[in-house]
């Protein structure tokens, strides 16, 4: 971690938790559809541990806006995504859970839970057998261990010594079940510690995240097998837009809440790196702005042309094949 | 050349030409496979391309879906049939649907091998037909062909496109004896006619192909005409053309199908052709299937359960009697 970098951390989430209040508020405004899972709060998490996965394959979940934009993706390409738009980085025809980017090496939102996994898995031996160093990260919730596929990839992963990193971010909820009432105790990484070696950090801390991602990354680098991660999080909203969060009492989420990864990441900037308070304004002036300007492309950008319903479904459509 | 190793062949040829293409499934490697269809591979192209899976089959479609993205070219196992129910949410939401949700932006060049069907005597869990699922999922191509040559053909091609292909075989084809034209080229996607005839068109794929061409002497006999049989080879997509040309010509349809008759493959024969060519037809279509319940482990029972040639001579002749041939 550097000066730098740490501002650049900042400024990806400032800039994600803007990107998410827009997202909310034309969602209420109807402008946005479907599912949308918020990662308001999380923002540590996603931004830190995807810098630190500066290079190699990221697979995600469908709470993923903030780790697409922190991979590079345009914000505006990810709010036209949401808005349906086909300038979009899925033309439309994902959604907020779908976002892909194959050129960032980032293969995005996966709606299943825990079905990601199983891909990366295969990611990671194609990368070994390919020689290629960078290594792959899956980023997946809690509620994704209690799954089947979880387990096997576990398995596989570590009976293949994969260069493959397990990214576990730990919000203690599976929609509104709490994950003690469901899992025997609190922190998965007990799941993952006969297979290979775990680590626990505070998934609100964007310097301990990027630190931990950082190690986990050259670990894996060394041919050794896998890694496991499990940061513990806390989201400030429902698990998607249509959930009222009445499962959770005031007291838990002011709790929650005091453990803030921005206000935390602003009083390090400023306490340890010896950050101007000007230089934060201008930056969270600037998230605002792209944002503004994310809204206002994905706004005037046109619907998908109809025929697109049939394309993008065969490499050689069916069509073509049978002549 | 037996059916499983014009099988073996295929995928020996794209290993040997191709490094990106791997094999993985559950016992294909150091075992030669449970039908023996890689025997032999391993020793030619090693573990790390012949890979030896955990009976984990979400897995095994899920990390060749994995495979695809990273560049590689996978050919998946699963052991039989029943056992893909385990993959199916890798199979239907993962690889039918990656490339559309990501706007076109990867191919998954993945063929998921399996074999399926009544075979003898396996029981419940080990004898049944998904082609009806899978051909239902838009993003899949499923081909199920019942000839030697075509089977070398087209599981080479299958392997060869960027795009998904769901192989099914039928576990009494693997020892049956055929001819390969290693030169030919042929489109597995073009349905193959079997025989050429005048009054009937008999639809039918995998081992009920050859079931249908055990019948025919009898049938043709006792109704006295020539029948045309077609070979579908792909399920989905249909070759629609080459059935419409049969049809328009003989004005009558039988489909032969082992799966179950209720939601059956057949259903999509038949309902296509009421749709698009009704006034070519001079008689209701006739469905041949299996009977709608699980299948026996005792032999009669089984053979009960399915189409066999004897009782697909009697349907098309009992057929064919009422409806003026």
């Amino acid at each position: 971690m550097n000066k730098l970098l740490a501002e650049d951390i900042y400024y990806l989430m400032v800039l994600g938790r803007a990107f998410e209040y827009a997202a909310k508020e034309h969602y209420l405004q109807g402008e946005i559809s479907g599912f949308l899972h918020l990662d308001i709060g999380q923002e540590a998490f996603s931004v830190a541990a995807v810098k630190a996965f500066a290079k190699g394959d990221i697979f995600s979940t469908y709470r993923e806006h903030v780790i697409a934009i922190a991979r590079g993706i345009e914000p505006g390409a990810v709010m036209a995504e949401l808005f349906g738009k086909s300038t979009g980085i899925s033309k439309g025809k994902g959604g907020s859970m779908h976002l892909t980017d194959l050129s960032r090496f980032f293969y995005g939102g996966d709606a299943i839970v825990g079905g990601q996994i199983p891909t990366a898995v295969g990611c990671a031996y194609a990368r070994k057998y390919q020689g290629r160093e960078d290594g792959v990260m899956v980023v997946f919730g809690d509620g994704a261990t209690n799954g089947g596929a979880f387990f096997e990839s576990l398995n596989i992963a570590s009976a293949q010594k994969l260069p493959l990193l397990f990214l576990c971010e730990n919000n203690q909820y599976a929609i509104g079940t709490k994950i003690t009432r469901v899992a025997p105790f609190l922190h998965q990484a007990k799941k993952a510690e006969p297979y290979m070696p775990v680590y626990e950090v505070d998934g609100m801390d964007a310097t301990a995240v990027y630190a931990v991602v950082k190690e986990a990354q050259s670990r894996i680098q060394q041919g050794h097998g896998p890694i496991f991660v499990e940061a513990m999080t806390c989201r400030y909203e429902g698990h998607s837009i249509s959930d009222a969060n009445s499962y959770r009492s005031a007291q838990e989420m002011k709790l929650c809440k005091e453990k803030d990864p921005i206000e935390r990441m602003k009083k390090e900037l400023l306490e340890s790196w010896m950050a101007e308070p000007q230089l934060l304004a201008s930056l969270e002036k600037r998230a605002q702005e792209t944002v503004d300007q994310a809204v206002a492309f994905a706004t005037q950008s046109p619907e998908p042309k109809p025929e697109e319903l049939y394309t993008d479904i065969f490499c050689k459509e069916c069509a073509n094949v049978v002549s | 050349m037996l059916y499983r190793e014009a099988l073996n062949r295929a995928i020996d040829e794209v290993m040997a030409s191709d490094e990106s293409v791997v094999v993985l499934g559950e016992d294909v490697g150091l075992y030669g496979g449970s039908y023996r269809v890689t025997e032999g591979l391993v020793a030619k192209y090693g573990e790390e391309r012949l890979i030896d899976t955990p009976i984990a089959e979400l897995s095994i479609v899920g990390n060749a879906m994995g495979m695809a993205i990273g560049g590689l070219r996978p050919v998946a196992e699963i052991m039989t049939a029943n056992f893909s129910l385990l993959a199916f949410d890798q199979i239907i939401n993962h690889l039918a649907k990656f490339r559309y949700m990501s706007a076109g932006k990867t191919a998954i060049p993945v063929v998921v091998r399996f074999p399926q069907g009544v075979s003898r005597q396996l029981a419940a869990q080990h004898s049944e037909s998904y082609e009806q699922m899978l051909s239902a999922v838009p993003g899949l191509m499923v081909l199920a062909v019942n000839d030697v040559n075509y089977a070398y053909h087209a599981l080479k091609k299958a392997i060869l496109m960027d795009d998904p292909v769901i192989f099914i075989e039928h576990e009494l084809l693997y020892n049956k004896e055929g001819e390969v034209d290693f030169d030919a080229d042929l489109d597995p996607f073009k349905a193959r006619i079997a025989k050429t005839g005048e009054k009937i068109t008999i639809v039918s794929y995998l081992k009920m192909v050859d079931d249908v061409m055990e019948a025919l002497p009898e049938i043709e006999e006792k109704l006295n005409c020539s029948c045309e049989v077609i070979d579908l080879c792909s399920l989905n997509p249909i070759d629609h053309d080459t059935l419409a040309e049969s049809l328009k010509k003989t004005g009558r349809l039988v489909v032969v199908e082992e799966d179950h008759k209720t939601g059956g493959y057949g259903t999509q024969i038949v309902s296509w052709a009421a749709e698009e060519l009704f006034y070519a037809l001079d008689a209701p279509p006739l469905r041949i299937a299996g009977e709608d319940v699980p299948i026996p482990y005792n032999r009669t029972l089984e053979l009960a359960s399915i189409p066999t040639p004897d009782k697909i001579a009697e349907r098309v002749i009992r057929w064919g009697k009422n409806n003026g041939l």
